[in-house]
């Protein structure tokens, strides 16, 4: 019994494997229609909420499990509600679009419980060994997930890309790893940390290439620049609710892997690890905000979206900074909110049973769907960051970070790069508003117009104190918890 | 409390019939906003009677407005005699407009519009002359500048409306680059833009330097001619006057509250609540007594030979803007204030005289289209008649006369006493009182006698105006008849110090308050003459003999045709300066902002697409590129390190 009372810090990631485990076989050995795969989706839901409402009953206090392996703290619990409302709104979107596509089949909730468990594991990790094991665990069912539709081919092709090269990174990861433990004998974060804060620290070859190298497969998953490449090609050819969920719940876990590790393992190389994310961040937000004005698909124009908004995010983490990390998770929630909702409005670009994906096609929205259109401007104009909405302050925090840091160039490299994003995403509303109409898309459904909803209200509102003090304060007391 | 209420009681009425207009009808509008101003103009006169003759001053504060550093601006009223003289000058003159306004302006569709204007002008004019400090002042003079704009361009479907009022517009901004300039340089100086501490502070600087655009220069008379310059704009003094008759496009009831006998005196209000910073820059003094007298002379010249009614009157108005600035420049400001005085009552007598002909005559503004009409409308003819008789200085020396008499002769006066070399200002002022009776009696001949030059029709169907207009009328003939002799010893005469008190301010050098009424016994006759003989002329040429004026125009013809181009200064301009600017505009436009502007612009958008383009590019779609990108990324991270561990000397351990 105290064996288990011990383990209700992991109680959330255990219902969720077992549940996954148990839905799997409801799934497998129920009746093969696309009704119980919708029960099955449903269930799932019911879960994700399960396990929020446990993580928001865990007594707020730092906890180590596993020899220190996993570590339950506010940043953790703070990350793991983040990514649970992304799997939930990915979940809660999938269900009209996979019906219509006649995908409607229970893995796909089974494999995004299984993905949510491995992102919990990666963002509680202390440990390589954790790390790599959640990263793997949320990759596969990625991985699956991308290629989903079958007969696609571009789905499928988009799965075996992202496959190969995630394959790559985490081969570079792995390196990095092994190196560390090398140089340092240990794979615990804090041991790790205590070797890397030696005098001669910064002078250890294999450290720092150890480092570089668990950086670089890091920096894959937050699809940071050099290591973007695949982004583009997996959001447009995954099925539309997958591109919602890759573009959510794993930048998520990966931006808080990121920042746990070199946050807690790698204080001594600060000055090292800064370098790098300063050159990884400043090319993100320049190449999403360039690549973007190119493009014709919204999907792939979401891909370049989110390149930038990491960019702006690594921002508040180059800060180095308390402030810096506070601005980072404010900048988080901030972005899943704004891509799900978006992404709910994409998943409405339909007609009949046809999905539209060209931008041009959204020409004379306002005139056709008023509500919808009024809801997509919003959200661009929130993501390019006019105020008053969320969007502004995401990027108002992680600028003052940086200033407040000293990094002026990083600050004003920042905000030319939103100013030429803010042209692709103020061109959609101009394309909505002004130009004359396409064909009308078929009814918004209830699901999605309360993602778009909630979404539109969230943007509105968090220039109010109370909703943005909470969240501010919540950030600010996550990143104490993590040395920041 | 009453000085709160004056000053914002004509703001209530522009917002109410600005904004509520649509709701509450033109007609309510126009109640409301004219019954606001009337309870303004009747507690102004309260005001003055309090302040005037019972010596009360006073600073109402309104609130703190600004607070930086050492700028420390209060929003303030300061209450004295010269204020309560304006007060009472602007809320007459407005109250009456607004009522007149009733009935010249009933056929237009936007009246609420209109008496917003009206009102909104009117604050704005009060908030200039209770201002406290120099900001407070200049917020009201762009108050009015905006106003002004805003009522000549009312008509805003007539272009020549649009053109005249941006024309307004831009000429005063020529004079108030040189308020706002002449306002810094006094904070610069002196830290501080409230008149009394700046008084005190002024009277220590007299004949101090400071490095101005390089030159040392003098403080005073720098900072005093910049000033000036703003009053020359808004005052259409000589070489920024080219507005004025422009202006004439607004609404006749316009040119008589803003054209005539209020905002145009701003520019004398100014430089007479200045007064002890222009005491000690008598150079700048000097200036302005020179721009005044050439002013007096050259638009009484032009004025001679115009054919629009408006025109001539707005002529005259410059004109006599001139004799104020001469009197102000001799250094007696009670005597310029008081032909303010004076001439608002007759000149917006005027002016709405001739917007009640124009009303007759169908909007007919020409002269040579007029005559005969003192019998069709003899109301307008006996108002029209007492005004002219005003303006002209009517009256007999040592007795009385009426209101142009008192203040216009003694500004000439004045004018001897000072003692100008030659007498030149003098002789320029008297000899341009000849000229006004000329012009102003021929304006008279030519629209009310003689036989009729105008349209059967129009003739026929010519009509005396309505009640509301004619009121305003009788008022202002009245102040026109009794205001110079009733007010002249307060103003200028004997209990000149108790009215005053300490509102003026005159060096103790400066006697010519005294001087002036201490001339040889010809120099009171010399203007009377002038007068005379004007009017007398004047009568032959249109009366006995209407052949004489073609005749001398053709004989001098180009004397005549200099006149009637009023002096080719808006060809001069329009060469010198709308050209110039058009050239430069072009210039800026093509090279400036075509090729360098929209060329960064354009230059910069053009390289984000080539820049989008190569990125786009890169995203080939094969999977050995992406990968080959990634070890590029992290070969080109660890050599950057490697380099880095190489140059401290570490890499060998």
């Amino acid at each position: 019994m105290s064996i288990l009372v011990g383990y209700a810090p992991v109680l959330p990631e255990i219902l969720l494997a077992v549940g996954a485990m148990a839905l799997l076989m409801l799934g497998a050995f129920g009746p093969d229609n696309e009704k119980s795969g919708e029960q099955i989706t449903w269930l799932a839901l019911l879960l994700i909420v399960a396990a929020a409402a446990l993580i928001v009953l865990q007594p707020p206090k730092t906890e180590q499990l596993f020899e220190g392996a996993f570590v339950v703290d506010r940043f953790s619990r703070f990350i793991k509600l983040l990514v649970l409302l992304g799997s939930a709104g990915a979940l809660l979107l999938s269900v009209d679009y996979l019906k219509k596509k006649r995908l409607m089949k229970f893995e796909y909730a089974v494999l995004v419980l299984l993905s949510t468990v491995g992102m919990m594991m990666m963002v509680s990790a202390n440990d390589l060994i954790a790390l790599y094991l959640g990263l793997e665990l949320q990759s596969m069912a990625l991985y699956v997930l991308a290629s989903m539709q079958r007969e696609n081919l571009r789905s499928s092709e988009a799965g075996l890309k992202y496959f190969v090269l995630g394959a790559l990174a985490s081969g570079m990861l792995l390196y990095g790893a092994s190196l560390i433990y090398g140089f340092t004998g240990s794979t615990s974060f804090p041991v790790i940390a205590g070797v890397a804060q030696a005098h001669d620290a910064a002078q250890n070859v294999g450290l720092i290439v150890g480092l570089v190298f668990l950086l670089v497969g890091l920096a894959f998953k937050v699809s940071a620049v050099p290591f973007h490449m695949w982004t583009p090609d997996v959001y447009e050819g995954a099925p539309t609710p997958v591109t919602a969920f890759f573009a959510s719940a794993p930048k998520i876990a990966a931006m808080a892997l990121l920042m746990r590790s070199l946050g807690v393992a790698f204080p001594g190389l600060e000055p090292q690890w800064l370098q790098i994310i300063w050159f990884v961040a400043i090319a993100s937000m320049l190449l999403g905000s360039f690549a973007a004005i190119g493009q014709t698909n919204i999907k792939r124009l979401m891909a370049y979206s989110s390149i930038g908004h990491v960019g702006f995010a690594l921002v508040g983490l180059a800060a180095g900074t308390h402030e810096g990390a506070q601005a980072v998770l404010i900048y988080l929630v901030i972005y899943i909110v704004m891509t799900l909702g978006t992404f709910a409005c994409i998943l409405s670009m339909r007609r009949g049973d046809e999905m539209i994906e060209e931008i041009d096609q959204l020409s004379g929205l306002a005139q056709t769907n008023l509500p919808m259109a009024f809801t997509l401007g919003m959200l661009m104009f929130s993501l390019a960051g006019i105020p008053p909405l969320a969007g502004f302050f995401a990027k108002l925090y992680v600028f003052s970070a940086a200033v407040q840091a000293g990094l002026f160039p990083l600050a004003v490299i920042g905000v030319l790069a939103s100013v030429v994003g803010a042209y692709y995403y103020i061109r959609i509303v101009l394309i909505m508003f002004v130009k004359d109409p396409e064909e009308k898309f078929a009814p918004v459904s209830g699901k999605l117009g309360f993602v778009m909803a909630a979404s539109l209200v969230f943007i509105f509102v968090f220039a109010t104190p109370f909703v943005g003090g909470l969240i501010v304060d919540a950030a600010g007391a996550a990143a104490k918890s993590l040395r920041f | 409390m009453i000085y709160l209420a004056i000053v914002f009681l004509p703001i209530v009425g522009a917002l109410i019939a600005g904004l509520f207009g649509r709701f509450i009808g033109a007609r309510a509008s126009e109640f409301i906003t004219t019954g606001l101003l009337i309870i303004a103009t009747v507690l102004s006169w309260v005001a003055f009677v309090r302040v005037g003759f019972d010596a009360e001053t006073a600073r109402v504060p309104v609130m703190r407005w600004i607070t930086s550093g050492e700028l420390d601006i209060a929003w303030s009223l300061r209450i004295d005699t010269l204020t309560a003289v304006m007060l009472v000058v602007v809320t007459t003159v407005s109250a009456l407009v607004h009522v007149y306004s009733i009935g010249y302006m009933h056929e237009d569709p936007s009246r609420s519009r209109f008496f917003a204007y009206l009102s909104l002008f009117t604050f704005a004019m009060l908030m200039l002359v209770t201002s406290d400090n120099l900001l407070q002042m200049f917020f009201g003079w762009e108050g009015v500048g905006l106003a002004s704009y805003l009522l000549i361009g009312f008509w805003y479907t007539k272009p020549e409306a649009n053109a005249a009022a941006i024309k307004a517009f831009v000429v005063n901004r020529v004079g108030d680059f040189g308020f706002m300039l002449g306002m810094f340089g006094l904070f610069f100086v002196f830290n501080t833009l409230n008149f009394d501490p700046l008084f005190e502070a002024t009277a220590q600087a007299a004949g101090k330097s400071f490095n101005f655009l390089g030159y040392e220069v003098d403080i005073l008379t720098t900072l005093c001619l910049l000033l000036f310059m703003g009053a020359m704009g808004k005052s259409a003094q000589f070489l920024l006057h080219t507005w004025l008759p422009d202006a004439m496009e607004g609404p006749t009831p316009v040119s008589a509250l803003i054209h005539a006998a209020t905002m145009v005196t701003a520019g004398v209000f100014m430089v007479a609540r200045l007064s002890p910073i222009f005491e000690y820059a008598p150079t700048a003094l000097e200036v302005v007594t020179l721009v005044g007298t050439v002013t007096a002379f050259f638009a009484a010249t032009v004025g001679l030979v115009q054919n629009d009614i408006k025109r001539v009157i707005a002529y005259s108005t410059c004109s006599q803007l001139g004799y104020m600035f001469a009197a102000l420049g001799v250094g007696a400001y009670s005597v310029g204030i008081f032909h303010l005085f004076t001439h608002a009552f007759f000149k917006a007598l005027l002016f709405l005289g001739a917007g009640s002909v124009i009303h007759a005559m169908h909007h007919e503004q020409d002269m040579r289209n007029m005559g005969g009409l003192a019998g069709k409308i003899p109301i307008t003819w006996a108002m029209m008649l007492i005004g002219t008789l005003a303006l002209t200085g009517v009256g007999i020396p040592h007795v009385a006369g009426f209101a142009g008499f008192h203040s216009k002769d003694a500004i000439i006066e004045a004018t001897f006493a000072a003692h100008t070399p030659g007498n030149f200002v003098f002789w320029v002022l008297v000899f341009t009182a000849f000229l006004t009776a000329f012009y102003s009696w021929r304006l008279v001949f030519m629209t009310f006698h003689g036989k009729t030059r105008a349209a059967p029709d129009v003739f026929k169907h010519a009509h005396e105006s309505p009640w509301v207009m004619l009121v305003p009328l009788f008022v202002l003939a009245f102040g026109a008849v009794v205001a110079g002799f009733v007010f002249a010893p307060y103003f200028i005469g004997e209990s000149y110090a108790e009215f005053w008190g300490k509102a003026l301010f005159t060096a103790p050098s400066n006697h010519i308050l005294h001087d002036m009424h201490h001339v040889e016994e010809w120099v009171y006759w010399a203007p009377f003459l002038a007068m005379a003989s004007g009017f007398a002329l004047s009568w032959i040429f249109y009366v006995q003999a209407p052949w004489l004026p073609e005749a001398t125009a053709r004989t001098f013809r180009p004397i005549y045709l200099f006149l009637l181009n009023k002096w080719y200064f808006d060809e001069l301009y329009n060469w010198l300066f709308v050209r110039s600017a058009k050239g430069l505009g072009r210039f800026l436009w093509k090279a400036g902002d075509g090729a360098v502007i929209d060329g960064t612009i354009n230059g910069t958008a053009d390289s984000v697409q080539w820049t989008t383009g190569r990125v786009v590019k890169l995203q080939s779609g094969y999977i050995y590129h992406y990968a080959f990108a990634m070890l590029i990324g992290v070969a080109l991270i660890l050599t950057y390190f490697l380099r880095s561990l190489v140059m401290t000397g570490g890499a060998g351990q």
